[in-house]
């Protein structure tokens, strides 16, 4: 899995957070996303896809690696 | 045949008497009957409404619907808000690519990692609010003693307000959302708390701490990237939306909880703040507060759910009922806090959710972590039957709530 996010989408709900904050953190300036890491390990994916689902920026997206 | 749906039913629409937490049994019917249907407004206005959870989050989502409050489709909730529409923009009447711009200026305030490090603060908060509750009288109303003052105290923290301002803002944002609210005296309240915001800009300017009006102050005012005026307009938003809110959910909440014991005891007994927070989830979608629902504008001509919305009609998104859409949570009308309910859209979908989402979720997760457990015996002074509800508020909770221990 592969994960992109669009900064300039993102609203900072911080719910991508909430879902794997091994994965995603806000900038501390204006609260957009940042991506810790591109290629979760496989135990991670669940809460990953529960982040790209919940979005409500619809700023993340998953791809097969 | 009683399942015949109206032509064009009037908006909102009573709920059923002895069911207080669902929405209009009318309105439910809609989402298996007529999913994507007319209805007729105060105004005589006839917008969309829209239900399905899938239709519900592709609108919010979707760049061609719009908040535009100036559009005349645009459906108002009530002569209040369309008074109130007509002279302050707030960003919650911004469209992309305003919104986002004044949106980012605020979220870095109300980000996760700041407010779980209020968490502690909030915890003091809440614990001496009960210290207070359990040494003054018994019964009590929890709305007054308890569910308000607790995200006052906090939102005048955060904001840096002095907290004897507290009488001016729950005045105000009851004025604001009350029941049968009146235009002027709305107008009235709202200009009296912009001025007394536009004054606090000024002495956070000459005094700056550590809170939101300072940083405001000194970064946008002092660089002229904002005006007295539009940060004490943004300052009013905050207060408004995340005061009664939070109030709300709690009394309400604990409502809830009150009427289903075996909720309330896995809530209480669990000492698990997982299932802590996730029951915050849960009562967020089972009670849907915000139940004037979303209002929005179509810029362009767009197809839901098989009907065509028309370029300039106006759309109600009815979240309450999205977060009753079996499709999306199985058995949807039980309560029931061991269920994942985060996919809720109670806080919105799409660039206008919640702002204070994460604020809300540290107090409402501290609140149900500690009252139940604090006061074990809580219990209704009344029967749940004498209770009212705040049928036509922006925000439905109940009006009193009178709890004994
Ligand atoms: C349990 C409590 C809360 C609920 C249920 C709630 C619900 C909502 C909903 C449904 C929206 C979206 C409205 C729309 O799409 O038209 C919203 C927006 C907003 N909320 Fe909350 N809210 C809560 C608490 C708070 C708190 C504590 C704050 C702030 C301090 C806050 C600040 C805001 C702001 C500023 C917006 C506008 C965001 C925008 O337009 O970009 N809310 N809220
Ligand atoms: S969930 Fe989406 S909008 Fe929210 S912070 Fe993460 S990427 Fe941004």
């Amino acid at each position: 899995m592969r994960i992109t996010v669009d900064q300039d989408a993102c609203i900072g709900s911080g719910q991508c957070v909430l879902s794997s904050p091994e994965v995603f953190d806000q900038r501390d300036a204006d609260g957009v996303v940042v991506l810790l890491q591109d290629s979760p390990e496989p135990g991670l994916r669940e809460d990953v896809h529960e982040a790209a689902r919940i979005c409500p920026a619809l700023a993340i997206t998953l791809t097969p690696p | 045949m009683t399942d015949v749906l109206p032509e064009m039913p009037m908006f909102p629409m009573a709920r059923a008497t002895g069911c207080p937490f669902d929405p209009s049994p009318e309105l439910s019917r809609r989402l298996g009957q007529a999913p994507v249907s007319r209805v007729r407004l105060w105004d005589g206005s006839t917008p969309w409404l829209v239900t399905r959870y899938a239709d519900v989050r592709a609108l919010l989502a979707d760049p061609r619907v719009s908040v535009d409050v100036a559009q005349p489709g645009f459906p108002h909730t009530n002569a209040v808000s369309k008074a109130r529409d007509a002279h302050m923009k707030t960003l919650m009447q911004m469209d992309a690519p305003e919104h986002i711009a004044q949106r980012r200026i605020l979220t870095s305030d109300f980000m996760i990692r700041r407010m779980e490090a209020l968490r502690p603060r909030i915890q003091r908060i809440v614990d001496d609010l009960i210290d207070e509750m359990l040494a003054g009288p018994n019964p009590v109303d929890l709305v007054e003693a308890f569910a308000l003052p607790v995200p006052s105290l906090v939102i005048c923290e955060l904001l840096g307000a002095p907290y004897t301002a507290r009488d001016l803002f729950q005045r105000v944002s009851r004025t604001l959302v009350m029941d049968e609210p009146d235009p002027e005296q709305a107008m009235a309240a709202s200009e009296e708390l912009n001025a007394y915001l536009e004054e606090l800009v000024d002495k956070k300017n000459a005094e700056p701490g550590d809170d939101v009006f300072s940083r405001l102050a000194v970064e946008q005012y002092r660089t002229g990237a904002m005006t007295r005026r539009e940060i004490a307009t943004a300052g009013q938003l905050l207060l408004v939306a995340g005061h009664d809110t939070t109030a709300t959910m709690i009394a309400l909440g604990t409502t809830a909880l009150l009427a289903h014991p075996d909720q309330l005891s896995a809530v209480r007994d669990g000492g698990d703040p997982a299932l802590v927070a996730n029951a915050a989830e849960e009562l967020l979608r089972y009670l849907s507060i915000t139940h004037t629902e979303a209002r929005r504008v179509a810029r362009e001509d767009l197809e839901i759910g098989g009907r065509l919305i028309r370029r300039g009609d106006g759309i109600i998104v009815v979240k309450s009922i999205a977060n009753r859409d079996p499709s999306a949570f199985p058995d949807p009308d039980t309560l029931d806090v061991h269920r994942r309910a985060r996919h809720h859209v109670a806080f919105g979908f799409g660039a206008h959710q919640c702002l204070g989402q994460s604020l809300a979720r540290v107090e409402l997760q501290v609140v149900y972590g500690t009252l139940y457990r604090r006061i074990p015996t809580l219990a209704l002074a009344v029967p749940l039957e004498q209770l009212t509800f705040k049928e036509n508020a922006v925000f439905y909770g109940v009006r009193e709530l009178p709890v004994t221990w």
